[in-house]
């Protein structure tokens, strides 16, 4: 069964409709790439699915349930973490605090702080500064982290490359593959393309707030994907039947 | 000498008041952004309603904080669901207008039930309110007003230990500031808001009781309890609740120095005071003296 | 549509243009009022003439300024009590009342520079404060007498017809004073800057307005009503009592009057006063329902129509007397309804 399944989702910013009729779904332990260019709608998307942003139109079902007229806070308890653009720290509390608040959520599971150091071994020797403090490496660990911390069952990941060096940006993608492994059911937001390609299993493109083109990350060549990431070729939808 | 040692004593022990009354303040301004206009009016509404248990039904002012306080949390729920979380919605404006509406209505309502006497709860609690300890022939220290400092103490410290130790208080702290972010974690902010709400009314029930216990008051001495409270919030930097406490204490001391001056300089000397530490706040550059500020930092 | 080319700013309605010429008529009827109405009616319309001057002045600091102040009670009192030191200095009554606003507003310059650092909320209890700190002060005055208070001895030179009169037309000139200053501190660029501020302080502070100057203004303009309309109450009530004018309901009558009128518009402050005005003519400005009654309204207001009747006129209709502000019209005949309006404002 679909883990998550939007259908025809609809989100505006004012008059700007920034996500038109976007339906797809998302299996269990799969992880799938959003690319597209800046003001596509891909975090307009995300935050919609998390319930951070009001949804105009459409349905979001998870395990099968509705949840459209659920706030955020209810949908982290049923099961969506999203790692927000910017990642959103709460940078007068320490790294264990940021951590330990997402049990708020009420979800058991084998997250805990222990096994989020673990997984992120550079947070040990931090986990007790503030957040204000930490490298931007250091930072996005720690999002990812809290947003683990709920146990989720799929998390949504909003460019975390943003604004950290190639170097550090391997690093986190390093630690995100260890996870992926782990049977993590994982939607992440991605500019660069041949990163995309590489770690996701399948790849979706954005455009103007639709989805141009969709499909296994190992049928697409990054051409296709360039193509319709600038909207080249609008007409050549992979994977979605006419 | 000894005189102006009296005074001094005397001044901390009050600031011990304004600590307990500006404790709800400062707490609801840094988690909320809200200067609630009607904090000192809900002080004297929790004052009126130990007045009315002591005075009808024979309970001691304590006993009777067993059922104001409850009182006083559901208050400041409600508070925060029909009037502070829509006017938040509105934008800067609209708080200070509401909240300066209910103190009107709170104010009147209260002089329309009990009328313009003056009461306090001192004849309801015995010897409590006259006993003191002499220290020296030219120094004596109220108990009452020990009991106040140290309960400014033990709400400040139980109110640090509870946003730094407990869950609850950590997503009080991480909704004052992101309560956009929180919801991605689970956490409910208008559930946590309602509730800082709850527990900012607590102290200002328990401020409320102290008040009446060691002062008179009527049903239009909220404005006043306001002002002392804004007064020694800003002077401590609403940011920490030790800060509170000092601001309390510079308060209470300025003006039991300033009565020592002159009768009438109680009041003009704690004003003043307050004046002048926002003007050396507002032009650090002209005075090396920097205090932590009201207005929270951009984070 | 109309192609852009064809499109132009205007600023004088037809409607406007009558409703101009209405209130000019309006206001020179009113200069014969002495010798058409009844004694009460006179002394009725100054209590009037008094509420639009505190509606108009606070609606311009805090719908203009976005400065919501708490203690404009503090001009208020000042203003009388200036008025009292200048009359007791041997200055005869009327000019005395005028010249105590001045010297008020000229105290409020240097007060502005302090508090108008301070932000919303602080800035709204810090003027408290002040108000506080400034009635403790002229309660020191000997010839206030603390709270005793005091007369406007000096009033007994004047018969009580002269003086009904006298107040009367100081009042209804004051008033109307006001009302052109303000209409036109809104038509200049300081208006202009006005609007930016109201729209987004932070943007109209990186295209060059000079928020602070601005702002500084409008305290300055709004010291200067409150201090007459303070100077004014005085001569109709003749006793001077520190507590009765530091208090801090002259300004709740204020909020209420500007937010049931319509916060930031220019017409409703004016509503609200009149609204006032015979609310408390039929109530009886005294009771404690009644009081309670102003401070639910203006709860309600604020939560739940914070532009005020008028601002819920303007949006639902569009409806502009008076001409502030600017609409872009299309082609060379005015459409029935405009085409798009600048925003009056934004709550």
């Amino acid at each position: 069964m679909n883990l998550l399944a939007v259908e025809n989702l609809q989100a505006r910013h004012g008059l700007l409709q920034a996500v038109r009729g976007v339906s797809f779904a998302l299996h269990k332990g799969e992880t799938l790439a959003l690319v597209g260019a800046n003001g596509a709608g891909k975090t307009t998307l995300l935050r919609t699915i998390a319930g951070a942003h009001p949804a105009s139109g459409g349905r979001v079902r998870l395990n099968g349930t509705d949840i459209d007229d659920r706030p955020a806070h209810q949908r982290a308890a049923m099961g969506i973490a999203l790692v927000p653009e910017g990642r959103k720290l709460f940078s007068r509390m320490t790294v264990e605090e940021n951590l330990l608040l997402a049990r708020a959520a009420g979800r058991p599971g084998r997250w805990t702080v222990d096994a989020v150091m673990q997984a992120f071994p550079n947070l040990q020797k931090r986990r007790r500064h503030l957040t204000a403090h930490l490298s931007g490496g250091e930072q996005q660990a720690t999002a990812i982290g809290r947003a683990l911390m709920t146990n989720p069952d799929v998390l949504l990941l909003d460019e975390v490359s943003l604004g950290l060096s190639p170097l550090v940006v391997d690093q986190v993608y390093a630690q995100l593959e260890s996870l992926m492994a782990s049977g993590t059911t994982i939607l992440l937001v991605e500019q660069d393309l041949r990163r995309a390609l590489r770690v996701a299993d399948r790849v979706m493109c954005m455009l103007e707030g639709s989805i141009v083109l969709e499909g296994a990350a190992r049928d697409l060549t990054r051409e296709q994907v360039t193509e319709a990431y600038f909207g080249l070729g609008r007409a050549t939808v992979a994977g979605i039947p006419a | 000498m000894m005189i102006w040692l009296n005074q001094i004593i005397q001044g901390v022990l009050l600031g011990g008041y304004y600590a307990l009354i500006a404790c709800g303040l400062s707490f609801m301004f840094s988690v909320m952004r809200i200067i609630n206009l009607a904090h000192g009016s809900l002080a004297i509404l929790a004052a009126f309603g130990l007045f009315v248990l002591a005075s009808r039904l024979g309970l001691s002012p304590f006993l009777g904080l067993l059922i104001v306080l409850p009182a006083m949390a559901a208050v400041g729920w409600l508070l925060q669901r029909t009037v502070l979380e829509r006017s938040l919605r509105g934008g800067l404006l609209v708080p200070i207008l509401s909240t300066f509406g209910l103190s009107i209505v709170i104010d009147n309502l209260l002089f329309q039930q009990f009328g313009a006497d003056t009461r306090s709860l001192a004849p309801y609690i015995g010897d409590l309110s006259y006993s003191s300890w002499a220290i020296t022939d030219d120094i004596d220290i109220g108990q009452l007003a020990v009991l106040t400092l140290a309960a400014a103490i033990v709400l400040l410290g139980g109110l640090q230990l509870f946003l730094t130790r407990t869950s609850l208080g950590r997503a009080i702290r991480a909704t004052a500031e992101d309560p956009d972010t929180v919801g991605l974690i689970g956490i409910d902010a208008r559930r946590v808001n309602a509730t800082a709400a709850a527990i900012a009314m607590v102290t200002v029930g328990i401020a409320g009781a102290f008040l009446a216990m060691r002062a008179t008051f009527n049903p239009y001495s909220g404005g006043q309890q306001l002002v002392f409270a804004f007064e020694a919030a800003v002077i401590g930097g609403a940011g920490s609740l030790w800060g509170t406490l000092g601001g309390g204490i510079v308060l209470g001391v300025a003006q039991s120095i300033g009565a020592q001056i002159d009768p009438q300089g109680f009041l003009i000397t704690g004003h003043v005071v307050f004046l002048a530490v926002l003007f050396a706040r507002l032009y650090p550059s002209r005075f090396a003296l920097q205090l932590p500020r009201l207005r929270r930092q951009p984070a | 549509m109309s192609p852009l080319g064809s499109m132009r700013v205007q600023r004088w309605t037809p409607l406007s243009v009558g409703s101009v010429a209405v209130s000019v008529a309006v206001l020179v009827l009113l200069a014969f009022g002495p010798a058409l109405f009844s004694p009460n009616v006179i002394d009725k319309l100054t209590t009037l003439f008094i509420y639009v001057l505190l509606a108009i002045t606070w609606n311009a600091l805090a719908g203009y300024g976005g400065l919501v102040s708490i203690g404009q009670q503090a001009f208020f009192g000042l203003g009388a009590y200036a008025a009292v030191r200048l009359t007791h200095a041997g200055m005869s009554v009327y000019p005395a009342l005028i010249l105590a606003a001045i010297l008020v507003a000229a105290v409020s310059v240097p007060l502005s520079a302090f508090m108008l650092r301070l932000r919303a909320g602080e800035f709204a209890i810090g003027m408290w404060v002040v108000a506080e700190l400034l009635h403790l002060l002229v309660n020191l005055d000997g010839l206030i007498q603390g709270e005793t208070g005091t007369s406007l001895i000096a009033l007994d030179a004047y018969s009580a017809v002269a003086r009904r009169a006298l107040t009367y037309w100081t009042a209804l000139g004051s008033m109307t004073v006001l009302l052109v200053l303000l209409l036109v501190l809104l038509r200049s660029p300081t208006g202009a800057a006005i609007q930016a501020i109201r729209d987004s302080e932070e943007a109209a502070a990186s295209v060059g307005v000079r928020v602070l100057t601005t702002k500084r203004v409008i305290f300055v303009v709004a010291a200067f009503g409150a201090a007459l309309a303070g100077a004014l109450w005085l001569s109709t009530t003749i006793t001077f009592q520190p507590k009765t004018y530091f208090s801090v309901q002259w300004t709740a009558y204020m909020i209420f009057m500007v937010l049931v009128g319509g916060l930031g518009t220019f017409e409703g402050p004016i509503i609200g006063a009149v609204i006032f005005f015979l609310v408390g003519t039929w109530f009886g400005a005294d009771g404690v329902w009644y009081l309670i009654g102003l401070g639910a309204t203006a709860l309600v207001f604020a939560l739940f129509l914070p532009r005020g009747l008028w601002g819920w006129v303007d949006t639902r209709f569009g409806l502009r007397l008076l001409p502030v502000g600017y609409r872009v019209v299309a082609g060379r005949e005015p459409p029935a309804v405009p085409a798009i309006q600048t925003p009056h404002i934004r709550s």
